[in-house]
């Protein structure tokens, strides 16, 4: 039986008008070009890619903030330019490292107000709002005024924003920014908990946490430069890679030097290097596990010395730089105009 | 297991466009219990203003009704302040800050978001507004002789309902400019003051002065309402107080519509270019 779909995207296209310092000098961007999604009812879906992927773009247009300039995108079967109004009713959103809400008003006033922006009944709001407070450990919190609150804290309460009114369809957009490693442990945990105890809800989850897709999506669509270069279960996706042999060598070395020569090497697809305290690491993808004896033999003419080596299973980011070409690192590093 | 409370029912129509409005509404009328700067801000620098003009008054022997001219005069610049600081340029912090999206994206109206934050605002500077009355008239002494309590009730409320009217227009006009508001706002101010006639009869003024003028509510507001709490204040007045009750009301469906449909444009377009909500282009 095929899944109901809680969102559709069909050649959905963008295209921004820049303007330039001076009149009538204007250039057009890409951050949309043919996206075509299905994502079923209680599926937890991620979006991964790097910042000027175009993630956020597409959340925007499908939160009907934005709309496309070719395709169409339906959410909860509504058509999100013709049936906006009703799209609203449907969903919510929670953004990394908004700054929504009011500094003067505490934790609790702030919720409670947009709790009144969906229609949620008062005494629900609060009961809602003291219960999520304590799954998200911040209950002593709750009378303190926003402008006090630190990053990790505020983005904890844009999260229970997000949750309080129970949507039908939740959009993240990288709800783990700025959050420590076991904050964001939690949001996972809870996020991953909320869809399961319903699964007539979904999640729209962008991210550029590779740790975080795996751990949380059923599945994953991977983008880059406005288009979508692979959609499938994390697994799916990684099994793909699976005739490839990946391995981490760490490395010692007495001068400085290149992997020139290791990536020349026949059979070797791919190295990275990774320098941190005193030692290197080498990420190695090969052709076959036969090619890692070659790989060993060129160490000694540049004096590396071997302190570990590891096989290791393939991750999203070996799918991404399968996919790319370049890791999502790299890919960020480059200027990006338009996310 | 989460165990939140179930949401059994939810508001949609009338009901969750009066939720919009008190829950907008609310973080004005707890940050005037929260913030106290607004004591200082709001009343006593107001009040230097109008001390200044009832010196100058009483140094030329001025009739005692101008006094009370200064004190109702200098209470409704609080007023136009909030509408030029708070109220129009409302919707653009909200998009600074990241509020908009998340009213857009909500199923609460926008026009329930703006009247929200006018009627907050209406509320807290009344209090404000109120505070220089008190104080101006104990200061000064100033007499008022109501002439028709219901009709001055009508008046204040008309004035009102087309200045926050206004605010609620201007507010989806600076979204639109953006920066560029700035500058409005600040050309706005004190030439308002002077032809709006804070701190003089209206009727000095020449009769195009005062009749463009009139396109700002608080100007026949002021008027009228001098009219109809000072002995002096008809003899004083630029028009008839029933005129100008009516021009009121023209101007408040005038900018209460308009307001609708700046409104409706602006989110059009912000939709349609993606800037508006976007802080970053």
């Amino acid at each position: 039986m095929q899944a109901e779909n809680a969102i559709v995207t069909e050649a959905l296209g963008r295209v921004y008008t820049i303007r330039g310092a001076k009149k009538n000098e204007s250039k057009k961007l890409i951050a949309l070009d043919n996206i075509n999604l299905e994502i079923h009812k209680g599926e937890l879906f991620g979006l991964l890619g790097p910042n000027g992927a175009g993630k956020t773009t597409l959340i925007k247009i499908l939160t009907t903030l934005l709309s496309p300039t070719s395709g169409k995108a339906n959410v909860a079967g509504l058509d999100v330019y013709k049936q906006s109004d009703q799209i609203r009713h449907h969903i919510n959103m929670v953004s990394g490292g908004e700054t929504s809400g009011y500094g003067l008003l505490t934790v609790r006033e702030n919720l409670w107000m947009f709790s009144q922006f969906y229609g949620i009944e008062s005494k629900v709001a609060h009961a809602r709002i003291k219960r999520l407070l304590e799954i998200v450990d911040m209950t002593d919190r709750a009378n303190t005024k926003c402008s006090d609150l630190s990053t990790g804290l505020r983005q904890k309460m844009n999260i229970i924003r997000g949750f309080m009114t129970d949507p039908e369809i939740l959009f993240l957009d990288e709800p783990t920014l700025g959050l420590d490693v076991g904050a964001s442990r939690d949001v996972r945990k809870f996020v991953r908990t909320w869809i399961e105890e319903d699964r007539s809800r979904t999640v729209l989850l962008t991210t550029h946490y590779m740790v975080e897709a795996d751990e949380l999506c059923n599945r994953v669509a991977i983008i880059n430069k406005g288009k979508v270069l692979a959609c499938d279960t994390p697994a799916a996706l990684k099994r793909a890679l699976r005739k490839e042999a990946l391995f981490t060598i760490e490395v010692t070395s007495a001068e400085p030097f290149t992997v020139d020569a290791l990536r020349n090497l026949p059979g070797v697809n791919r190295v990275d290097l990774f320098a941190e305290d005193g030692f290197s690491s080498l990420d190695f993808v090969l052709k076959d596990e036969s090619v890692l004896s070659a790989v060993i033999d060129a160490f000694n003419p540049m004096k590396l010395r071997i302190k570990n080596l590891l096989k290791r299973e393939a991750t999203l980011e070996d799918v991404f730089v399968a996919l790319v070409g370049t890791r999502m690192e790299e890919v960020e590093h480059a200027e990006s105009p338009e996310d | 297991m989460l165990n939140l409370p179930k949401i059994e029912k939810r508001s949609s129509g009338a009901q969750l466009f009066m939720q919009t409005i008190i829950g907008r509404a609310s973080p004005r009328l707890i940050g005037l219990y929260r913030e106290k700067s607004w004591l200082i801000f709001d009343v006593l620098f107001p009040m230097l203003s109008v001390i200044g003009y009832v010196l100058i008054y009483q140094a030329i022997g001025a009739p005692a009704d101008y006094i009370g001219f200064v004190v109702v005069g200098g209470a409704m610049t609080a007023f136009w302040m909030n509408i030029l600081w708070s109220m129009s340029s409302q919707l653009y912090w909200e998009k600074e800050t990241g509020n908009l999206p998340l009213y857009i994206s909500s199923p609460a109206p926008m026009m329930g978001i703006l009247l929200g934050m006018a009627l907050g605002g209406m509320v807290a500077t009344l209090i404000r507004a109120a505070a220089v009355v008190i104080l101006g008239s104990l200061l000064f002494h100033v007499t008022y002789t109501i002439q028709n309590g219901l009709m001055l009730a009508v008046v204040f409320i008309l004035s009102m309902i087309a200045l926050y009217g206004l605010g609620m227009m201007t507010a989806s006009a600076f979204l639109l400019f953006g920066r560029e508001a700035w500058h409005i706002a600040n050309l706005a101010q004190e030439p308002v003051f002077l032809v709006s006639g804070f701190y003089f009869p209206l009727k000095f003024l020449p009769f195009w002065v005062s009749a463009a003028a009139s396109l700002i509510p608080l100007t026949l507001g002021l008027d009228a309402m001098r009219q109809l709490v000072f002995t002096s204040g008809a003899t004083l007045g630029f028009l008839n107080v029933n005129l100008e009750a009516i021009i009121l009301a023209v101007l408040s469906v005038g900018f209460i519509v308009g307001a609708k449909l700046l409104l409706g444009y602006t989110e059009r377009l912000a939709i349609r270019e993606g800037r508006i909500t976007e802080n970053r282009r």
